[in-house]
């Protein structure tokens, strides 16, 4: 790293190396048995000049002369966008758990075991379904120096656990699923399988729904698809700069329901997507997004922070070949004060969504999603009276969540990206056949 | 470093260890992006790799290892092989395949990655200009691609085969707000690496961002059940999604009751309907000599006459259902193992015109041009990146896009009319199990299906 610093800093100027060490250690478990173990180790490298005030990059995993590198980063920095900042000097990273050695001492044996445990409750209890699951241990490593003096350096271990299973009855096909991730071992798996088997309960039975709006409850994961892509791209500083983004001239204004606040918080100790410091060595930070329905910041890294006259909110992240741009940490919404039971109660004819197929392929920049139950259930009455099918839900995530009946009063982790609760609105358009 | 010389002591190495099948990857590749957001470039690179992996069969269980340092390779296939003496007591196994030894060199007279980076802006500079000449014209993303490969494939049983291969990909999307409207139209295109097959768009690319103009005062589509016309794109989009996933065998084997629904002979559609997924079909994104487990590409009929008639192999698949290799096993770098992945799939052309297709439709929807699509087997929902009404056996208005889903079973029957325009797409990307996006190309005359749901509002 030090030889490829010092070669880009003569030659260019200014110069940022970023490496990343990894070491994956997945266990893949298929159709109910242990089915693979796997080692992936990957060493990638990645450098960014300014040079004559342009940017310039390159990346390479595995083995490359440095001087190879050097030259394919100055030979883009000829067209290079022009730099709208400095590298940052020395800093000082807050001390934020994301190493846990006792994840690498977790033994195969034990994952296997892990793996084992996940499967076989949800198979005793469901002659006919067929499970998959993973077990995997990570760790990684990440350094990064520049030529302004900053070097930073972490460890990050990360565990996860997860199972799905498929239940096929003549031409019906069933899907459920859940999974945990942390920094730390988990060994629980208890509350993973509680989940699998009451989605199976509560599938057991077909309900119908009439085409027509009505009033839907999103859990954590319903959230997650229907939600969260379109809240993604418009809160990304880059969205925002480029006129794209439907909030980018908004901040400051009640654009959604009061009980909804959001934010980016990469500061959770031990949570999956927690960090030290960004990708551009920027100190992480709890961003507010959303307080109380009030649109408050948008995410950058330094580039875009430069060009739209702010400030990095730490959200610098790299992408295929090293590429910065700004990116979500992971989204936290607060919980609120309805008990789930609660929810249901109040609804006389209505919809849980757990999982929405293909919600991301419609105009997600515009704020719409649009897509299948994949697994949702019917409430009538206030009872959840069964499964739905052949079902699609439409809406704008701007005029869903400007009115919230309630939110859940227990946020839950889904996919590492996500603390969220459940919410409950009064109307989405639902077509079914 | 030159890893056909790796390659070569690897090979010897492979025989000395006591395995039931051991295979390696090595691959090398090199490759630059171009993106363009807004006006400018936004950013270019160059990238470059080397890795390999080693698999390791022990007694019905599979062990995986991959790697970027091409040391100590024993170590590595010792590591793999401790992991699948883990898991052994499994049933997996390899439909054997006599050893191959070949050089397959790359078809194309030019490597992308070689051409100037200045030649490659100046073209998406004229492409992002045209983009920016359409009034009410909000932003444009452009995304660039181009890589070479060359990679490996040695087993234990004395297979050596080297391959090179080259893409390129081109994604244009022009963006059009109003009043807190934003719509986006996008191109995707690509091909094995022939720089000049994305040039002279200009036309296509001003038509885009027409449309994305068009679409902010276009109306939505209300919800329900339509007679839907699809185009050649979002056609083969369908068939890829919604039947091509069922057909890769390893979802099927180890599902009985999956299986049952896919045995073959059974009805599927039409007496029209043939599906084809092949990549012995030359010249396409999905084709190739050689498949990641050192199988030649076959060309397999899916369905035949609306008749369930082959799916698509591994070599454990093919092992595990007793059914002829099929060439399909396919991984998206050495980082993986290869899996069983569609090539080129299409729908075969027929008689039918598009005019006769639309003629006895009185309110129905035509829908053109790939968005996105995603399936979980049975249902499956795509969109579609520009939709019109037909009334009365004509094309009407523009609508904002629509999605469609349904039950693939039941759709596949409601297919009742099949063109006589066989037309491939090769812009998309497919995604399995963490391995995206693999190249694949996909194809179909227009098609009408009758009672589709249709989201909307």
């Amino acid at each position: 790293m030090e030889e490829i610093l010092e070669l880009a800093r003569q030659l260019a100027g200014e110069a940022e190396v970023f490496q990343v060490i990894s070491e994956e250690l997945p266990v893949h478990f298929e159709a109910n048995r242990l089915k693979a173990i796997q080692r992936k180790q990957s060493t990638s490298i990645s450098l960014r000049i300014i040079k004559d005030g342009r940017l310039g990059y390159a990346a390479a995993s595995g083995e490359i002369e440095p001087r190879k590198l050097v030259d394919y980063a100055l030979e883009t920095a000829r067209f290079g966008m022009p730099a709208q900042f400095n590298f940052p000097g020395p800093t000082q990273l807050p001390g934020i758990g994301v190493f846990d050695p006792e994840v690498e001492k977790i033994s195969t044996a034990e994952m296997i075991d892990l793996g084992q445990a996940l499967i076989e409750p949800v198979t005793r209890s469901t002659p006919g379904i067929v499970c998959d699951a993973a077990v995997s241990r990570d760790s990684l490593m990440v350094q990064l120096i520049n030529s302004r003096g900053c070097r930073a350096e972490y460890r990050k271990t990360t565990f996860g656990l997860g199972v799905s299973g498929t239940l096929v009855r003549d031409t019906d096909m069933l899907f459920v699923g859940e999974g945990q991730e942390s920094c730390r071992p988990i060994r629980d798996t208890k509350s993973i399988i509680a989940t699998v088997l009451r989605q199976l309960e509560l599938a057991r039975n077909l309900a119908t729904i009439p085409t027509r709006p009505l009033p839907v409850i999103f859990t954590p994961d319903g959230v997650l698809s229907a939600f969260i892509p379109a809240l993604m791209s418009a809160f990304n500083g880059k969205v925002v700069l480029q006129g794209a983004s439907p909030i980018g001239k908004r901040i400051g204004e009640k654009l959604f329901d009061a009980k909804i606040s959001l934010y980016d918080d990469p500061t959770i100790e031990y949570a999956p997507n927690s960090r030290p410091c960004d990708d551009e060595g920027i100190a992480s930070q709890r961003t507010p997004l959303i307080e109380n329905g009030v649109v408050r910041n948008f995410l950058y890294d330094l580039q875009t922070a430069g060009q739209a006259g702010t400030r990095s909110t730490g959200n610098g992240s790299r992408g295929r070949g090293g590429l910065i741009s700004p990116a979500p940490s992971a989204f936290i919404i607060p919980p609120g004060e309805a008990s789930f039971e609660e929810m249901v109660k109040d609804v006389k004819e209505g919809l849980i969504i757990e999982q929405l197929m293909g919600a991301e392929q419609g105009n997600v920049l515009g704020g719409e999603f649009s897509g299948n139950v994949l697994l949702g259930y019917k409430i009538e009455n206030g009872e959840i009276t069964g499964r739905v099918k052949n079902t699609m839900v439409s809406g704008n995530v701007y005029q869903v969540l400007k009115e919230v009946i309630a939110l859940g009063k227990t946020a839950k982790w889904v996919g590492g990206t996500l603390l969220a609760p459940h919410i409950y609105v009064p109307a989405v358009s639902v077509a079914s056949k | 470093m030159n890893i056909s010389e790796i390659g070569h002591d690897l090979a010897d190495l492979l025989r000395k260890f006591d395995a039931d099948y051991l295979e390696a990857h090595l691959e090398e590749n090199r490759s630059s992006h171009l993106t363009y957001r807004g006006k400018e470039l936004e950013s270019m690179d160059k990238t470059s790799a080397v890795g390999g992996n080693i698999r390791a069969l022990v007694k019905g269980g599979w062990g995986f290892v991959s790697f970027n340092s091409l040391d100590n390779l024993k170590a590595k296939i010792e590591q793999a092989i401790e992991q699948a003496r883990f898991v052994s007591g499994g049933e997996a196994r390899v439909e054997p395949f006599q050893p191959v030894v070949d050089i397959v060199p790359g078809d194309i007279a030019l490597n992308p990655v070689d051409i100037p980076l200045a030649e490659k802006k100046e073209l998406l500079d004229e492409y992002n200009s045209v983009i920016w000449s359409t009034p009410k014209l909000q932003t444009s993303v452009i995304g660039y691609s181009d890589n070479y490969r060359k990679y490996l494939y040695i087993n234990s049983a004395g297979s050596f085969i080297e391959q090179e291969r080259a893409d390129v990909t081109l994604r244009t999307t022009a963006i059009a707000t109003d009043n807190g409207e934003v719509q986006q139209v996008g191109l995707s295109l690509g091909n094995r690496g022939d720089f000049n097959r994305i040039k002279n768009l200009h036309r296509q690319i001003k038509e885009m961002a027409q449309r994305a103009v068009d679409m902010l005062v276009a109306p939505h589509v209300k919800g329900g059940e339509y007679t839907v016309v699809l185009d050649p794109v979002l056609a083969g989009v369908f068939i890829h999604e919604a039947f091509g996933h069922l057909s890769e065998a390893d979802h099927v084997y180890e599902n009985p009751r999956l299986r049952e629904i896919m045995t073959i002979g059974k009805k599927f559609g039409c007496d029209e309907l043939n599906v084809v997924d092949g990549a012995a079909v030359p010249g396409l994104r999905g084709s190739y000599t050689y498949d990641d487990e050192g199988v030649p590409a076959t060309r397999t009929y899916l369905i035949r006459e609306g008749i369930l008639t082959g799916r698509l192999h591994s070599r454990e698949t093919a092992a595990r259902m007793e059914e002829n290799l099929t060439g399909n096993a396919r991984a998206i770098s050495y980082r993986f193992p290869p899996i069983v992945r569609m090539t080129n799939t299409y729908i075969e052309p027929r008689s039918t015109s598009f005019e006769e297709m639309i003629a006895d439709i009185k309110e129905g929807i035509y829908a053109r041009n790939w968005y996105g699509g995603t399936t979980s087997m049975e249902m499956f929902t795509f969109s579609a990146g520009e939709a019109y009404m037909i009334r009365n056996g004509k094309i009407a208005e523009l609508l904002r896009p629509v999605t469609l889903t349904g039950n693939v079973f039941v759709t596949l029957m409601n297919i009742d009319a099949i063109g006589n325009d066989l037309d491939m797409n090769e812009g998309g990307g497919c995604g399995k199990g963490g391995q995206s996006p693999l190249p694949v190309s996909n194809g179909s005359p227009h098609i009408r299906i009758q009672h589709c749901l249709v989201g909307g509002r």
